[in-house]
């Protein structure tokens, strides 16, 4: 009965239109993909989290001591691998890129919903790939797959985890396929380019990035695998190949696919910026052109991980000058969000928390690569916990404070529900604090000499490890904090209006959680973005 | 027709609910072929890369390596892949045309020149087989170049020809679903989507040989 009367109160959205298992299996909508998605990377990100703290549990003291050397090996390997693959690169964009890029623009979905479903299916296939490869005994190459490491020394599952790989791969290609036709062909009417939410430039460049990199990937991994099993001597040096080449194709391909990961990240702090400060981002052009910038010169950059790899002195330093060259749209893109907050009218609510987080680490992340770019220094800390301590600085402390950051300003939109606004700040600033403590002393462990990838290590670094396992402990607990009080908010949180945040987009124009079309009408947009100025006074008065 | 007394209906039976007209479709659908074209270009374009990098340090190997393929096959599969655009093109057209029969017909000699390319391929693989030039354990070579140099010719010949003929194959299933949809009428002037962003794979997959022909075949023989 109370349903019924629900039902009659309320007008059906997307959650509540149809219902069934098979209404989500076979579901084209956007938004229901985006939730499959969403349960798809949480899983991963618990399942890599769980090898973290296994790595964090073994070099707590000197001695190996909890996993034998070759189980580390395989641990610390699969913590990179699904974490890299299978959370950071669809985080953002599968979950909240699926669910706001045709919201954003206007649309009733992306262009091809059918393509949408099938790259959620094959990114679960190839996760299947890598649950199948764990539970046969793991791979224990790094997730780098390096020549001849992969090739021929090692003796895992590094076939089928290649394959796992390619498989997903596609699922990213289709995603980024998705978006462009998407934003090319479906914006609404009077959506100019330059009304465009920056959320969503920064997806088109990621986009880019996805459909040009991904297949270099997809190539390298299949000639690994078929290196393994047909005997084709590209990179094996004892069948005259060289494993220089397969370090070059990688990272042509995988460190681009750090801006797959970051450009995301980067479109939320645009909108939550905006959103929080009452104000235009400042230098909307500026900050759009940055994401295509770092789209593009992102693919010029991959030497930087080969400064020892015996590439040419010539070839390092042009390397090493277009390292440089990429971080200033990145720098760009801060100095434009700490002007956007500059004399704005900032509440301090739990989305813009997480934004301080990313601002402030992600400098630290950004400026430390800085450090790996110049190529005499990276002689000194290449291969040490200072390299890991700068990507997790831009992956955690950059990557997933933009995802936890956008999963709490579009909660509401998503769900329709509030969650404890006193839980979500305190979650924010005990991962802050929980992060700092884990990866900081890590960069004084590599540039004091440790090395990456030893499950031993001597007796003095021993003093910073413990403060690092320490952090991860305290991370660990502010991860699982938003996972108690959104689970909450799912059922008992209050009723969320359609715009609970006072905020501009096209997203909060309709109700929350949206209807299935989205819009009953096709929106005509008449304004620029972040139209914030004069509201606020009419509020007030 | 039933499908043409439709024509300038808003609600179109190909036209999807989340689009607003069909043009909106076919730049959408035709947008996302390009774009999916340009991920098959860096697809290849990692095998291209290996290719240059070997034959610069290895160009003696090379040069050996390719006199052992089959340039009269080669060459003759080169002509069927370019008849097969041809017929290809004349599909597309006969789509805009709303010709059921001339689709019919066109899809069909495409798919024919397809098979026969697959079948040359075929016959080629045999030979190399027969000659233990498949790389491995069972690889031989009695040339002047090294033995391991020119298995890598044979291991980029293999990768690169076998990655295009898999195209191929999944070229000619597509032939088939679209002769199907023609079949049953689906194709009209108002649309014929998939034929046209069928075509397109079709002459990207032919374009790849295109360069693979002279790469693999031609090499050293000037």
């Amino acid at each position: 009965m109370a349903n019924t009367m629900e039902a009659v109160l309320e007008p059906p959205n997307y959650i509540t239109a149809t219902h069934g298992l098979k209404s989500w299996l076979l579901t084209r909508d956007h938004k229901r993909i985006a939730l499959l998605y969403l349960i798809g990377v949480t899983f991963f990100f618990a399942l890599g989290s769980m090898f973290a703290a296994l790595v964090r549990l073994e070099l707590l003291t000197p001695a190996g001591d909890v996993l034998e050397a070759e189980t580390y090996n395989k641990v610390f390997t699969l913590h990179g691998l699904i974490m890299v693959f299978f959370f950071l690169i669809p985080a953002v964009p599968a979950v909240l890129g699926n669910f706001l890029v045709p919201i954003m623009i206007g649309a009733k979905d992306l262009a091809f919903p059918r393509i949408n479903l099938l790259s959620w299916y094959i990114y679960m296939v190839g996760g299947l790939f890598t649950l199948i490869v764990i539970v046969l005994g793991g791979v224990d190459t790094g997730w780098t797959f390096y020549a001849p490491y992969s090739t021929a020394a090692s003796n895992t599952h590094v076939v089928l985890t290649g394959v796992g790989v390619f498989i997903t791969g596609f699922s990213s290609i289709l995603t980024g396929l998705n978006f462009i036709v998407t934003i090319h062909t479906m914006r609404a009417p009077g959506m100019t380019w330059f009304r465009l939410p920056l959320f969503i430039w920064s997806h088109y460049a990621t986009a880019l990035v996805m459909i040009l990199g991904t297949p270099v990937i997809a190539i390298t991994v299949l000639l690994v695998a078929a290196e393994r099993a047909l005997h084709l001597g590209i990179f094996d040096p004892r069948l005259g190949g060289d494993p220089v080449l397969f370090q070059h194709l990688f990272w042509f391909y995988s460190h681009p696919a750090v801006y797959i990961m970051i450009l995301p990240a980067m479109g939320v702090i645009s909108e939550l910026v905006a959103a929080f400060s009452r104000k235009a981002v400042f230098g909307y052009a500026f900050v759009a052109f940055a994401s295509l910038a770092i789209a593009v010169i992102g693919f010029l950059v991959w030497g930087h991980h080969m400064f020892v790899s015996s590439q040419s002195v010539y070839a390092g330093l042009v390397f090493s000058l277009l390292s440089f060259v990429v971080a200033v749209p990145s720098a760009v893109k801060v100095f434009n969000w700490t002007a956007t907050m500059y004399k704005g009218s900032i509440s301090y609510q739990a989305p813009i928390m997480y934004v301080f987080g990313f601002m402030g680490l992600f400098l630290v992340g950004g400026l430390t690569g800085l450090f790996l770019a110049a190529v005499g220094l990276d002689v000194h800390v290449h291969d040490t916990y200072f390299v890991v301590a700068h990507f997790h600085y831009i992956m955690v402390g950059g990557a997933i404070m933009g995802f936890q950051g956008g999963l709490h300003y579009w909660w509401p939109k998503i769900f329709g529900r509030m969650y404890s606004e006193g839980w979500a700040k305190l979650a924010a600033l005990v991962i802050f604090v929980g992060f700092n403590l884990t990866f900081f002393p890590q960069f004084i462990l590599g540039y004091l000499g440790m090395p990456r990838r030893y499950y031993a290590y001597p007796d003095e670094f021993q003093v910073l490890n413990i403060m690092s396992t320490a952090g991860a402990s305290i991370l660990a607990i502010g991860y699982l904090i938003p996972a108690i009080y959104f689970t909450y908010s799912l059922f008992f949180g209050e009723k969320a209006s359609a715009n609970p945040w006072g905020a501009k987009g096209l997203e909060w124009t309709i109700p929350s959680p949206p209807p299935t079309e989205n819009f009953e009408e096709t929106p005509v947009v008449t304004e620029p973005p972040y139209n914030y100025a004069p509201e606020p006074e009419v509020q007030l008065g | 027709m039933a499908d043409g007394s439709h024509a300038h209906d808003a609600h179109h039976p190909a036209l999807q609910h989340h689009f607003d007209s069909l043009e909106q479709q076919f730049d959408a659908s035709v947008l996302g072929m390009w774009a999916f074209l340009v991920t098959e270009v860096l697809f290849f374009g990692g095998l291209f890369m290996a290719y240059i990098i070997y034959r610069t340090w290895y160009p003696l190997a090379f040069a050996e390596g390719s006199h052992h393929l089959d340039i009269t096959l080669g060459a003759f599969n080169t002509g069927v892949l370019i008849a097969s655009s041809l017929t290809m093109a004349l599909a597309v057209y006969a789509g805009q045309q709303a010709s059921r029969t001339w689709q019919i017909l066109f899809l069909g000699l495409t798919l024919a020149l397809g098979l026969v390319f697959l079948g040359v391929k075929a016959i080629e693989y045999a030979e190399k087989f027969h000659d233990h030039l498949i790389p491995g354990a069972g690889f031989l070579w009695e040339g002047e170049a090294p033995a391991q140099q020119v298995q890598i010719f044979y291991s980029l010949y293999f990768a690169m020809t076998g990655l295009h003929a898999l195209h191929m194959v999944v070229g000619a299933g597509m032939l088939v679903w679209l002769m199907a949809m023609s079949a049953r009428g689906r194709f009209t002037r108002e649309w014929s989507t998939p034929l046209e962003i069928g075509g397109l794979y079709w002459h990207f997959v032919d374009i790849v040989w295109i360069f693979l022909f002279p790469l693999l075949y031609l090499l050293g023989r000037h």
